[in-house]
């Protein structure tokens, strides 16, 4: 935990070539550590659920913020409280199935019983049993509730806080990020149900991976595999003020670019045929729902969410690691409440296309096992981010890493990598 | 933890639901006797497997019938949850096609050799135009550097029929128990 921090000094220069970011960050263990500190219990906001996946009072679910457990629970009167998976006895988990109903957490070790709102109500043989044994007088069971975190929730998106200090969740996200959070629960949604994606990598290469417009149109090869994809559609990119978050967005061009056109910006990508044909594309059957028409929107929040919509798919991700190697990605995918049957069955062939079996998405965990397997030995030689000019911001295009170069800078602040690391 | 607290979490009778109907001992199905029945059906599901294993995912989609079918690879959390969420959801002949057109054309994926086991095979009722079965699988994968480990376990939840003298999958409900997905999933199940 409190390894020093010399061992981090490491080259993370923009030169005018590019932006380096060392392999030890993806293997070291020391890295690792830090990051469960200053970022998942540091300051930050992270996502630990959606308020539909506990409609009722006493519903609970367990997940987990970076590695720690928690549990995200409503209480009797309607009041969301995300706790540290913890007795506050012995340690042992409180809480050992990932839903259920409950009237008060009651560990199965010793019986020590905690309400919703994590006060402790009971602890047996507390007096001692026939005037033998027994808590210490001093024992006072007020000072015995469960570790609370800072809870918000917006539109629905509960996010959770380890820092008494951390800025409030609205202004954490930026006006840009919220009005995206805005536009997509814009009303009560309908779960689907989740994806779990085990990937033997660690979790920064996904953030990497959910902040690079660049490698849409040549990893999945879904798209242009079936002459479908237009890497010449409008979007843009879009960074909050801090850099954190991003949010990527394609709009399907109202009038679609000439053959020549892709086949001029593809001339180097080894997959763009018109040779295969969908036999059923009632797969990317949809109806616009947004005003703004977009086809994609890939909403990266720091540390551990993503917001996505592909034509009607609308999911969230949410990031838990286990390891250096190793992190998981929970899906969780959604319509609206209101959505009628013909909806709901878009919704149900779309999902093909994501998740870990998805048609468009399923590469992503490819991608990151690769670097992983490459760098294990590596750890002070660096990658290079320069597409879009080297630095983080917002632009007018997708054909960048400028949001990657965001992620690495604020993660040297968090972990205080020291200045000579930002420049 | 106690056997008294796991039965109080759950009625017997509600366990007692849990376990299916079987179909009877003694019938006859488009000409067939129960035995011959029996042994059709593991013949199906020994050679949808094989096709699999085999690579010869081209002929996968002709084990379902070409109207109408519905292939879906759920997991067992969802199912639990009452949620409709499936891995993989195709009810098309066509979808089934353009899966393995994608895989073979389109998508990016480690190479892996798969080994399916197949046992348990119950017909759970019987009717005149299909049958109900249900088996379990077990999914064996073996990465490049020859490791071999457990992919996915679960359990077929069939509908075949019986269609110009052969029997074909009506509806394939692949109910999976391995519900976190190592790296990605992209051979049918």
């Amino acid at each position: 935990m409190n390894a020093p921090m010399t061992p981090f000094a490491k080259p993370w220069v923009a030169n005018p070539d590019g932006y380096r970011v060392p392999y030890e960050v993806f293997t070291d263990q020391a890295y690792y550590d830090q990051e469960q500190e200053h970022i998942f219990r540091g300051e930050t906001w992270s996502f630990v659920g959606l308020d539909a996946e506990l409609p009722n009072k006493g519903d609970f679910k367990s997940t987990a913020i970076g590695d720690t457990p928690v549990i995200v629970t409503r209480d009797q009167t309607g009041q969301l409280h995300v706790f540290k998976n913890l007795c506050m006895h012995r340690g042992a988990l409180l809480v050992r199935e990932s839903r259920g109903n409950v009237k008060s957490f009651d560990c199965v070790y010793h019986q020590w019983s905690f309400d919703l709102t994590g006060a402790l109500r009971g602890v047996p043989m507390r007096r001692g049993v026939r005037g033998e044994g027994g808590m210490s007088p001093a024992f006072d069971m007020a000072n015995f509730g469960l570790d609370a975190l800072r809870v918000e929730v917006m539109n629905g998106l509960i996010f959770a806080s380890f820092s008494k200090s951390v800025e409030p969740l609205a202004d954490y996200l930026g006006e840009g990020i919220v009005a995206n959070i805005q536009r997509i629960f814009n009303r009560p949604i309908r779960i689907m149900g989740d994806y779990r994606q085990y990937i033997h990598g660690n979790w920064k290469l996904y953030a990497e991976n959910t902040r690079d417009p660049y490698h849409g149109s040549l990893l999945h090869l879904f798209h242009s595999t079936f002459g479908l994809y237009r890497a010449t559609q409008k979007g843009f990119t879009y960074m909050d003020p801090s850099n954190r978050h991003c949010l990527l967005k394609a709009t399907a061009s109202a009038a679609p670019t000439s053959a020549s056109e892709d086949q001029e910006v593809y001339k180097d990508v080894r997959s763009y045929n018109t040779e295969f044909h969908l036999q059923d594309a009632s797969v990317l059957a949809g109806r616009p729902e947004f005003e703004d028409r977009a086809s994609l929107v890939i909403n990266a929040i720091f540390p551990n969410l993503l917001i996505q919509q592909i034509a009607n798919c609308l999911a969230v991700r949410q990031s838990i690691t286990h390891a250096p190697n190793a992190f998981e990605i929970v899906w969780t995918l959604f319509g609206y409440a209101d959505d009628d049957e013909e909806m709901q069955m878009i919704r149900m062939k779309q999902s093909n296309l994501v998740g870990p079996a998805g048609l468009i998405s399923m590469e992503d965990g490819e991608a990151i096992e690769i670097v992983q397997d490459a760098v294990i030995r590596d750890g002070k030689k660096t990658s290079v981010l320069a597409m879009g000019g080297v630095h983080a911001g917002s632009v007018d295009h997708m054909i960048t890493e400028g949001p990657i170069i965001g992620f690495w800078e604020n993660y040297a602040r968090y972990l205080k990598l020291g200045d000579e690391l930002k420049k | 933890m106690s056997s008294a607290s796991l039965l109080s979490s759950q009625s017997a009778a509600s366990r007692k639901d849990k376990v299916s109907a079987l179909a009877p001992d003694n019938f006859t199905w488009h000409g067939y006797s129960a035995l011959e029945t029996q042994w059709r059906v593991e013949r199906l599901l020994s050679r949808y497997v094989a096709c699999i294993d085999d690579d010869a995912l081209e002929r996968w989609p002709e084990f379902f019938v070409a109207e109408g079918c519905r292939y879906e690879i759920i997991t067992r959390e969802n199912v639990e949850r009452g949620m409709p969420l499936a891995l993989v959801f195709c009810n098309s002949q066509g979808m089934l096609v353009d899966r393995i057109v994608s895989l073979r054309e389109a998508n990016i994926y480690p190479q892996r050799w798969y080994r399916h086991i197949v046992s348990n095979v119950l017909i759970q009722a019987v009717a005149e135009d299909h049958l109900e079965v249900h088996s379990h699988y077990v999914v064996l994968q073996t990465r490049r550097n020859g490791q071999t480990s457990v992919f996915s376990a679960g359990k077929y939840k069939d509908r075949i029929v019986f269609q110009n003298g052969e029997l074909k999958f009506a509806e394939k409900r692949v109910v999976v128990d391995t519900h976190s997905i190592d790296t990605l999933l992209v051979s049918p199940i």
